[in-house]
Formats: structure tokens, C-alpha cells, sequence
């Protein structure tokens, strides 16, 4: 293709960027924004599939049979999403098994925050109302987001997120209206995941180095300090009504700026979770090579017998 | 639901029908509870999704049957009580539900085994004349027949899959083999229940049951197991060591935390 090809290809691309339409799977696209897909798209997909291991920490232990249907529904959720966010991803020339190897090899990364454990059953009201809140926030935008097959997954994951956020919300108001012990163990987990839950709204603006380009494809709508203000303007109130403290002691309303303040985020433990040395990295990613390790003897099976199936056919059919 | 007609017309004593709703629930709980113990950890996203499902419809029928129970009691019980507050010997599920998730290969085979016999007895419990257990039993039908269709399938492909895939399930096969026999043992509860026209003659299952495994297991070029040592005893409480882990994580926040809400 000649320079001036490429050059009108372009002129396309972005000028259906700027009316808002969609760009497809075969459509044109730089390599710059097949790149940058990939990378977001499957570090999505892998936040969800990892996020099923600090949950799925306490199917088993859930304190009632509803709690536990529901859990384990929510689980499932996230399994769902992490197939269609694949699914959106591969159709940008990539394999779901070489994703699996990146992140594997540590090579792409995930959600911080599902590096740091769930210690008590009001984790699972904290995640929910919290990590799923952040969550949200970061991908509603998206569902406007300019590739296609991106924005049309996160239609559907936005709806059940926030299906999980209010779950998550409405097990940490039965704790706070609950036994003191039980409020006590709500307040705990909102002391440990409240940190987290800022920090993984991502690194302030001037440390960010994706946001400029991404806000121009769309990928991204408002900066990570934007987005991080939502999250704590949205969640105070709501903390208020669990009756329980936000462990910031600089926290406070801002009559001015019509946002709350709030105190300096511990950037140098973000940045260590983030290069794999926080308190879970090491056995989330074992968990999710053990379990692709020892599934692999399952996968050649089926492969193997789908094969012999079809071989089959081919034979009846002649 | 409404299960009040039920003490009027039924005749068969109420601790009995207890007992014998147990006898199926439990199995249901303890299978749940193994699955909820995989969610995250299979082979691929799309096995955990299946399983998780499977999962869910077994936890489904669990809480149905478990109101129903709480509903048939004179004291004050909710579901909870029923699934997290009993002791290991007033469990009643049988030895089957409750053997580890060794691998996949095991998953598939204790599913497969449970399954056949499970289609069976909720096919013969839609004609209960307990109302309740035939209304659980219709809508559990349309939900195992997906489950027997799911781990049949998986038995197959492992089966006739790899030398490798296919050594691991007939071990698999082997293994849990003997834990076959206690599904179709008929205890007090279930000869009463069955005479009272509201349970279902297990024993009769039996000949169908191997029957059809066998054909299976033949198609998934596995080998039907000759041995015709079996074990049992859960359907007495008598379970295995497994069981003690089990109920350790099952029970452990009803126990932490006695008589809280969650």
C-alpha cells in the first residue's frame, strides 16, 4: 500500500472516530489502535477471570444458602465476561491462548486489586460495593467506546456490574445493621479495600501514560483522576448510611469545588502490587497456571475426540 | 409455595418424610458444595461457566427442598439451619457426592455416575403424591437432563480422547465405581416413603442405571469395572473423611458466628 493509501485509509478511520461510529473488526485501523486494544481489552478480560479467585475464595464458606447462589452466580458473571471480553479481543487477530500466555508470563497485567486477599465474608460486600463501584465508573463510559465489538461487551458487563455493586452494597448494609461484631467486620473490610479500591481507578494524570491517545480513540472519556473523584463523591454518602468510617482522615466536603477532598494514596505500594509484589500476586497467577496446566490433558481430549468425530463423518460420508 | 395441604393428606409420617427428602437433598448440597470448590480452577472458562450452572441448579433444589423440610417442622427452622446447622452423622448424602475433586477426569465420572441415577428418581418423583417433591421434581428434570447431557458428553470425549485422557478417566471410572451400589440401597425412610406412594422405589433404578452407564462407558471406550465391592453408609450418616473438611468449610461462619443474619 502506498504512503497516500495509507494516508486516506487514515483520514477515514479517524473521521468516523470523530461521528461517534463504530469501528469493526474488518475495518482499517492503525496498528497503534489494534495494539492498544488488544492490551486494554485483555487486560479487562483478565481482571475478570482472575477476579474470580478472591471470591471464589468464599463459595464455600458463604453464610447462608442464598448468599451462596448468589455468589456463586456473580462468579459465574465474571467467567462470562472474561469469555466475551476474549471473544471482543480475538477478533482483533489474537488468540484467546496466547492472551492466557501474556498474562501467564506476566506479561499483561490486571486489576491490582485482586491481589489482596479476602479475609473475612464482608470482603465480599466490600468487593461489590467498592471494586465493582470502581469498576463501573471506568466502564460505562466504554460502552460508547469506539471498536465495536468492545463497546457492545461492555453494554452487558455494565449491566451486571452494577447489578453485583448493589448485591455487594446490600451485604454490607445487613452487616452494619447487624450484631456490633458483624458491623466491626464491615468496618475492617472497608479499611482494608478502601485504598485499593482508589488506587485502582489507576496513576494520577501526570503518571498516566496511555490517557491522551486513548482519550482520543475514545477508549477513555475522563482522566484517572476525573473518574477517581466520581468514585469517592459517589461513596462517602454511602458510607455514611452504612454507618461506618472511611479511613481517610483527611476526607472532607469541599463547599468550593462541590467535590470532598481527600488524603495522598500510598502511590508506592500501587506501583509494587502492580510490578507483582503485592500480598496475592504470586498465588492468583499460580492459581490461574495451575488450573490452565492442569487442564491442558482435558482440552487435548477434547480436541483429540472432536477430531476423531469428524474423521468419522468424513468416513460415512465417502 | 404453599405447603400446608401437605400434613392434612399425607398420611406417612411427618419425621420420616423428613428423612427422606434429606436422603435427595443432601446429595444435591454436597455435590453444590464440591462444585463451589472448582469455580475458577478448570480446564477452560467454558467448563467453569458449565459447572458453576450446574453448581447453581443443584443449590436450586437444595433451598426447595430444604424449605419444604422447614415448613414440615413444628420448631421454628429456616433453610440455613437445615443445610449449615446439623451434625456430620444427621447428613444423609451418599458417599458418591462427597469424593474430592481429584481432576477433571473425577469431576466428569462422580457427575456422570450421580446424574444418571438423579434423571431417574426425579423422572419417578414427578409422580409423587407429595404435591411439593413432584412441582421440585418437574422443574429438577429439565436441569439434570442438561447435567447427564454435560458430564455424558465430557465422558465420552475423555474416554476415546487421548492414551493419556483416556488412562486418567478409567482410573477415574475405577475408582468411584464402588460408590455406585449405594444410590439404589433403600433405607427405612425411603421403603416407608415409597409404600406411601410419595418416594420412589430406588432399587427398581438399578438395573436401567448400569445398564445405561455401561453402554456409555462402552462408547467412551472405557471399561465397565467388574468388582462388585461397594461401599456405603451415608445414607446413615456414616460418611467419609472427606466429609469432616467438607462441613468444616460449609458450616464454618454459621458456627463462627451463632444465630446472626447474613
Amino acid at each position: 500500500m502506498s504512503e497516500k493509501e495509507i494516508k486516506n485509509l487514515e483520514q477515514i478511520f479517524e473521521a468516523k472516530i470523530v461521528r461517534d461510529e463504530k469501528i469493526e473488526p474488518k475495518d482499517w485501523m492503525p496498528e497503534k489502535y489494534r495494539q492498544t486494544h488488544i492490551r486494554q481489552i485483555s487486560q479487562h478480560a483478565h481482571s475478570e477471570i482472575v477476579g474470580m479467585l478472591p471470591e471464589g475464595n468464599w463459595i464455600t464458606r458463604a453464610p447462608s444458602l442464598r448468599r451462596k447462589v448468589a455468589l456463586l452466580a456473580k462468579v459465574q458473571d465474571e467467567a462470562g465476561h472474561g469469555l466475551y471480553l476474549y471473544s471482543a479481543c480475538e477478533t482483533l487477530g489474537i488468540s484467546r491462548d496466547e492472551l492466557y500466555e501474556q498474562l501467564h508470563s506476566g506479561k499483561a497485567k490486571y486489576s491490582s486489586i485482586f491481589n489482596y486477599p479476602t479475609l473475612t465474608w464482608a470482603d465480599m460486600g466490600a468487593i461489590g460495593w467498592l471494586v465493582d463501584g470502581a469498576a463501573i465508573i471506568n466502564q460505562v463510559p466504554l460502552c460508547n467506546t469506539s471498536f465495536g465489538p468492545y463497546a457492545r461487551a461492555m453494554v452487558r458487563v455494565c449491566k451486571e456490574e452494577s447489578f453485583h455493586q448493589r448485591q455487594g452494597y446490600e451485604i454490607m448494609l445487613t452487616l452494619c445493621n447487624g450484631t456490633p461484631e458483624q458491623k466491626e467486620m464491615a468496618q475492617d473490610a472497608l479499611n482494608r479495600w478502601w485504598w485499593p479500591s482508589l488506587m485502582m481507578l489507576g496513576p494520577t494524570d501526570d503518571e498516566s501514560v496511555h490517557t491522551a491517545q486513548s482519550m482520543k480513540w475514545k477508549l477513555k472519556r475522563k482522566t484517572n483522576d476525573e473518574l477517581r473523584q466520581q468514585f469517592i463523591d459517589q461513596t462517602v454518602p454511602q458510607a455514611d448510611i452504612l454507618g461506618i468510617t472511611i479511613p481517610d482522615p483527611d476526607l472532607k466536603w469541599d463547599e468550593e469545588t462541590g467535590h470532598y477532598d481527600f488524603g495522598p494514596i500510598d502511590w508506592d505500594e500501587f506501583w509494587q502490587v502492580v510490578k507483582g509484589h503485592g500480598p496475592c500476586n504470586k498465588e492468583r497467577i499460580s492459581a490461574r497456571v495451575n488450573a490452565w496446566n492442569n487442564g491442558e490433558w482435558v482440552r487435548d481430549a477434547a480436541m483429540a475426540y472432536a477430531e476423531k468425530q469428524q474423521a468419522k463423518k468424513v468416513e460415512k460420508a465417502s | 409455595m404453599n405447603f400446608t395441604h401437605l400434613r392434612e393428606k399425607n398420611k406417612m409420617n411427618t419425621e420420616t418424610l423428613k428423612d427422606y427428602i434429606l436422603e435427595i437433598a443432601d446429595n444435591s448440597l454436597i455435590l453444590g458444595q464440591r462444585f463451589g470448590e472448582l469455580c475458577g480452577h478448570g480446564p477452560s472458562l467454558e467448563t467453569d461457566i458449565a459447572l458453576t450452572n450446574m453448581s447453581l441448579d443443584l443449590f436450586g433444589q437444595v433451598r426447595s427442598y430444604y424449605q419444604y423440610i422447614a415448613q414440615l417442622s413444628e420448631e421454628e427452622k429456616t433453610e440455613d439451619d437445615i443445610a449449615f446447622l446439623r451434625l456430620e452423622r444427621d447428613y444423609k448424602n451418599v458417599l458418591l457426592v462427597e469424593q474430592p475433586n481429584t481432576d477433571f477426569g473425577y469431576v466428569i465420572t462422580r457427575q456422570y455416575f450421580f446424574d444418571v441415577f438423579h434423571l431417574m428418581l426425579m423422572q419417578q418423583l414427578q409422580y409423587s403424591k407429595d404435591e411439593t417433591l413432584s412441582a421440585i421434581a418437574k422443574k429438577g428434570i429439565k436441569e439434570v437432563s442438561y447435567h447427564k447431557r454435560f458430564s455424558g458428553d465430557w465422558l465420552k470425549r475423555l474416554g476415546d480422547g487421548t492414551k493419556e485422557s483416556h488412562e486418567r478417566v478409567q482410573k477415574a471410572v475405577n475408582d468411584l465405581w464402588p460408590y455406585t451400589n449405594e444410590l439404589f440401597e433403600m433405607t427405612e425412610a425411603a421403603t416407608a416413603a415409597t409404600e406411601a406412594g410419595v418416594g420412589v422405589d430406588a432399587g427398581q433404578l438399578k438395573e436401567p442405571y448400569y445398564k445405561e452407564v455401561s453402554e456409555l462407558l462402552k462408547e467412551a471406550t472405557l471399561e465397565v469395572p467388574e468388582s462388585k465391592y461397594f461401599h456405603k453408609g451415608g445414607k446413615q450418616g456414616v460418611h467419609t473423611e472427606h466429609m469432616g473438611y467438607i462441613l468444616s468449610d460449609m458450616q464454618f461462619m454459621q458456627r463462627t458466628y451463632p444465630g446472626m443474619k447474613w
